[in-house]
């Protein structure tokens, strides 16, 4: 049979196992077709938030001599409400669409605004590094995890994904929290809280001090969280954190992801790298005489 | 080991030129920023301010480079601040550059928008004829009258400026000048910079004509690099795809002249 690179992240069915990781280039309608056209699975779009956020100010982003990016952007995103009116029109493209919130309230406020829209899941941001009382400051939580997901996944019929990090809470009792409060999958992981100082001008060179390593770095880290993930639990997880070959999605799908997400790799190799991936991975089935891509999650757990 | 372009490179301002009362020449050393190709940009880091992309600006001297900056808002004011022995980080070059025809040829820039127009100047060929326009609201804001005919001493070539409040040289918008040379010229490419409206219409003259445009589109940037989205024009990112685009692809923008994001990426008219 000739291999197929569609992938199934428990409900979600995708034609490719490849998306946009939220945070990316993700505020435009337009932008969202152009990806899919290149190949792109899914785009999730960036984190969104009950009001209009402008983030912070430069410098958002900076380059780690060695590999990878630190960025503090902050979050910025037009809010829900003003996303959700631009992405009504959309007939094409799997959209999973990333919210950030404090409280259960502001999570089920937005996926009701996003009831006339085409949506292929939602993606909890319980991970985000770098902007306080969201993001990772949530997901160290608990409690606040166990209601933030119970309340989404009562306010929709869509697929709700978790989307964790390494807090101060261990992610392995995060993932456990939202799978007991009826989450749909994983994604692991999200940026790791990092800083950069400039020797010459001796001061943090981002101006929230404090950002998100994400890159090539931290690529055999998130392995490891999506490994131990799928061996402690039976949850549909996908990969994400420093990918930037066929390989290195091919390692991710053996370590137990269904799919994968491409961040700072975008940035780097720019939007032909979608098709790029796909065809690696398709070339790799071929060889090893997969015709799907769940044949081979989780294989290396075997050994 | 190779230096990583995109790490903040620290560099000291060695001069600074006072072009008008708010524009402002700082020049540095950097081999790869003084070879870059016209409408190539950097980002600017002004530590404790902000980081700006600003197009990389030529100096006359060899192994420098300059940017050139209006005050405006906090960040190009922090910039156009900055004195002589003073430190900034730069990184890049990023972007594309500008396609240049051979021929019959119209430059046009509206403020600093002549900054990447004079780094083509130095890329003309002997032969092309060149006619170089420039905007500026009054007599006080023009500069780079004398930089461009001396780039083009060598050239068949014309300076022209407008004036909006006709203080020097033709009276009005810039535009209606563009209008009125492709009208009467067979230009082989028309380049232009400045402000989005003074682009929108001078690529429409042109390209209604089939004459080969670009131009140099500006957004509100925060990466750069291709990551953070915020400059996207329709489906193209300014950072990636642009700056520079032509006049052919960017009739089929929808948002080109029309529309651009703000820091939250809100869609707001001109």
């Amino acid at each position: 049979m000739e291999p197929n690179i569609a992938t199934s992240i428990g409900q979600i069915q995708l034609e490719r196992p490849v998306m946009l990781a939220s945070g990316i280039l993700g505020i435009s309608l337009d932008v969202f077709n152009r990806l899919y056209r290149s190949g792109a699975g899914a785009v999730v779009t960036k984190s969104l938030s009950t009001e209009p956020w402008e983030g912070y100010p430069n410098p958002t982003i900076f380059s780690v001599n060695g590999g990878g990016w630190m960025n503090a952007v902050g979050l910025s995103n037009p809010g829900a409400p003003n996303f959700a009116k631009m992405i009504e029109s959309n007939q094409d493209v799997p959209i999973i669409v990333s919210l950030v919130g404090s409280i259960p309230a502001d999570f089920e406020l937005m996926i009701k605004q996003f009831e006339n829209c085409k949506v292929t899941a939602y993606e909890l941001n319980l991970s985000c590094p770098h902007v306080a009382k969201v993001g990772l400051e949530v997901g160290d939580d608990p409690e606040l995890v166990k209601e933030i997901v119970s309340t989404a996944k009562n306010s929709t019929k869509v697929p709700v994904i978790a989307k964790v990090g390494l807090g101060t809470t261990h992610y392995l009792k995060t993932v456990g929290t939202a799978i007991d409060s009826g989450i749909d999958a994983i994604t692991a992981i999200n940026t790791v809280r990092a800083m950069a100082i400039d020797v010459e001008t001796q001061r943090p060179i981002l101006s929230n001090k404090f950002g998100g390593l994400s890159g090539t770095p931290i690529k055999p880290i998130a392995l490891r969280c999506v490994y131990e993930i799928s061996s402690k639990y039976d949850i549909p997880i996908i990969g994400c954190g420093g990918i930037s070959s066929w390989e290195d999605a091919v390692e991710f799908f053996l370590a137990g992801a269904s799919a994968i997400q491409l961040g700072s790799a975008v940035g780097d190799n720019w939007i032909n790298i979608f098709d790029d991936i796909n065809k690696g991975i398709l070339q790799y089935m071929k060889k090893k005489n997969y015709s799907t891509v769940q044949e081979m999650v989780g294989l290396a757990k075997k050994s | 080991m190779q230096r990583n372009l995109n790490h903040t490179k620290i560099v000291t301002i060695e001069k600074v030129i006072d072009e008008t009362p708010t524009v402002r020449t700082l020049v540095f050393s950097d081999d790869i920023m003084a070879n870059v190709l016209p409408g190539q940009f950097a980002m600017v880091w002004i530590p404790g301010i902000n980081e700006l992309p600003m197009s990389i600006m030529i100096s006359q001297e060899s192994g420098k480079a300059a940017f050139t900056v209006r005050k405006h808002g906090p960040a190009s004011t922090g910039l156009f601040n900055i004195e002589a022995g003073q430190q900034i980080g730069i990184r890049g070059p990023y972007g594309n550059s500008f396609d240049l025809k051979e021929g019959k040829l119209l430059l046009v820039g509206g403020g600093t928008g002549l900054v990447p127009m004079m780094r083509l100047l130095t890329f003309v060929k002997p032969t092309d004829d060149v006619t170089v326009l420039i905007g500026a609201k009054s007599k006080d804001e023009v500069f780079f009258e004398d930089l461009s005919n001396t780039l083009l001493e060598n050239n068949p070539h014309k300076i022209l400026v407008s004036t909006d409040d006709g203080s020097y040289g033709e009276k009005g918008f810039v535009t209606d000048l563009v209008e009125k040379l492709v009208s009467e010229n067979q230009y082989d490419g028309v380049y232009v910079c400045g402000p989005e409206i003074m682009m929108y219409k001078t690529v429409q003259s042109a390209h209604s004509r089939n004459i080969f445009v670009q131009a140099s589109l500006e957004r509100m940037m925060k990466c750069g690099v291709g990551i953070c989205g915020s400059c996207c024009v329709g489906e193209d990112l300014v950072c990636k795809d642009g700056t520079i685009f032509d006049g052919e692809h960017l009739s089929t923008n929808k948002e080109f002249g029309n529309s651009h994001r703000n820091k939250a990426g809100i869609l707001e008219n001109y």
